[in-house]
């Protein structure tokens, strides 16, 4: 359990792959504002639905005016899983380590990917409340986590 | 024009199939592309043609081995149709078919030849994440977080499932002991030899909860390959046809949404398939004898026989007991060659193989009168397909 080892501030260890904008433009905002520690959703100015991926078109009135929508931070669990194996180079004396799949009731329930901090030996519960941690990278960039609620 | 025209039922017959012996990742001692003409040229002898009768090739998952490199190897006189399915992971592999099926009817070509070659040790593993510095797009939302590999993806899918319909590990050891179980019987597995035993399974190491090492597909090297010709060519072949009974390929609502946000998200993605295949089959999931459902990792067979309607998702933990889906008493036998568990991972392509071997009587599992014989191909990712032959 690296985590309670490693003095890093960061949950996994230095070597991970660091998330970079979309060369397109795409989701440039997203990643600005996580820096900022806001979260945000894609959104549709047109029709007001929610998406997440972005992508460049609304899936539900084809509108091509998205917007983002920033959102409380707050969700709940929806699936989660505690990794073991290494499939990176870098996680090679860090596992386990969790991840959760978290959905966001202030977005139409649109869904992300993080870890979930703590102890990664805890029992963890399905639909369990969540808020979302912004860990800096010195590298500059923020990653979205999630810890526990309530 | 009657409907009876738009569909491939009963029309088309796989007529030849082949591989390469299997091996464990890094071991084949030829290249990639030698096994990918070994199992062609093999499909081709068990067909009783020619390898230069053979003028279509399909296949699917970006096959590195690409149709024209072949013709021109094997010196094809004419290559009439070439078709690559899109999408990664096995997904393709029934679909590979059910386009060859389709090209076949369409008039395209007269032998159309689906193969699979896969050389682990040579190229990308698919259990690794890239050792990239930086990524953007979708990956940008979940490798940074270890999120990363189909194991990650298929155990997120799978956990949900189980906590919405109390299903309980012993479901997963229950897919992982038929594989080996079969595997013991087929001297082609690459687990020939090497029993699983629960006790075994059980101490194994976890890859990513809910699944065990045995819960997951081997990574191998080899190379498999079946043949389909019409319906009217197939009769006057060597063996026995298996008939094209239906074939299905596709995605439900936005499985395809990035990072994990497919709104029916416990699924294996066959939903919208599963009824259009039996369909076109004329049948109903009770007419099964056998199936081959895609295991790359335990805990999509039971989502996919759950929507394919084998049994209910209350009936899980009934229906998926080692006893009931073994050759020979179980009700019904899945994974008969071992399968990705057990056999060979070979995306999959040995499982239309095995689905082949089951209607023409010559498994090493062979179930008793067995005429209905159904494929599954790659749960959880998109496209997806499936594919029911028969005798």
């Amino acid at each position: 359990m690296a985590h309670e080892d490693v003095k890093s501030p960061y949950y996994l260890p230095p070597g991970m792959p660091a998330p970079k904008p979309a060369p397109d433009g795409l989701d440039t905002e997203f990643w600005d504002a996580a820096r900022r520690h806001e979260l945000l959703v894609q959104r549709c100015r047109r029709c007001d639905a929610f998406q997440f991926g972005p992508e460049w078109i609304c899936h539900r009135c084809h509108g091509e005016d998205l917007g983002w929508h920033r959102v409380s931070g707050r969700g709940r669990i929806y699936s989660w899983e505690r990794v073991w194996h290494p499939a990176h180079p870098a996680l090679k004396d860090a596992y386990p380590y969790i991840v959760v799949l978290v959905e966001l009731p202030d977005a139409d329930n649109v869904r992300m990917i993080g870890n979930l901090l703590g102890d990664p030996m805890r029992d963890i519960a399905f639909d369990a409340p969540v808020e979302a941690v912004f860990e800096d990278h010195d590298e500059g960039f923020t990653l979205v986590q999630w810890k526990l609620t309530g | 024009m009657s409907t009876d025209e738009f569909t491939v039922k009963d029309k088309v017959a796989i007529v030849g199939i082949g591989e390469t012996k299997y091996y464990k990742r890094g071991q084949a001692p030829v290249s990639e592309f030698r096994l990918a003409c070994e199992a062609i040229k093999k499909a081709a002898d068990d067909a009783g043609i020619a390898v230069t009768d053979i003028d279509g090739f399909a296949s699917y998952s970006n096959e590195r081995n690409d149709a024209s490199r072949v013709a021109a190897a094997l010196g094809l006189p004419a290559l009439r149709y070439s078709n690559m399915f899109w999408g990664g992971g096995g997904g393709g592999g029934s679909g590979a078919v059910g386009n060859a099926a389709a090209a076949l009817v369409a008039g395209y070509a007269k032998y159309v030849c689906v193969f699979r070659a896969l050389a682990q040790g040579q190229f990308v593993r698919f259990g690794q994440a890239p050792a990239v510095r930086a990524l953007s797009g979708p990956a940008a939302y979940t490798m940074p977080y270890g999120m990363s590999v189909p194991a990650h993806w298929v155990a997120l899918r799978t956990r949900r499932f189980m906590y919405e319909h109390n299903i309980t590990q012993d479901a997963l050891a229950a897919v992982s002991l038929a594989g080996y179980h079969h595997a013991q019987f087929n001297p082609r597995a690459v687990m020939y030899g090497r029993p699983l035993t629960r006790e075994q399974y059980d101490k194994s190491r976890w890859i990513v909860e809910p699944f065990h090492l045995y819960d997951c597909c081997m990574e191998n090297d080899g190379a498999a390959a079946v043949i389909l010709t019409t319906a009217d060519r197939a009769r006057d072949l060597r063996n026995k046809p298996a008939y094209v009974m239906a074939a299905a390929q596709g995605s439900g609502y936005r499985q395809g949404a990035s990072v994990e946000n497919a709104p029916d998200y416990a699924s294996s993605n066959f939903k919208s398939l599963a009824p259009r295949l039996f369909a076109m089959a004329g049948i109903t999931p009770r007419d099964v004898d056998v199936a081959q459902i895609y295991e790359h990792f335990s805990g999509a067979v039971i989502l996919s026989a759950v929507e394919h309607g084998l049994c209910t998702a209350d009936e899980v933990m009934d229906f998926f007991t080692f006893e009931n889906i073994t050759w020979p008493n179980g009700k019904l036998p899945i994974n008969t060659s071992g399968g990705n568990l057990a056999e060979c991972y070979m995306h999959g392509l040995e499982l239309v193989n095995e689905a082949v071997r089951q209607v023409r009587g010559t498994s090493t599992c062979q179930v008793k009168n067995a005429e209905i014989s159904l494929v599954v191909s790659g749960p959880m990712v998109s496209p997806v397909s499936d594919l029911i032959l028969h005798g």
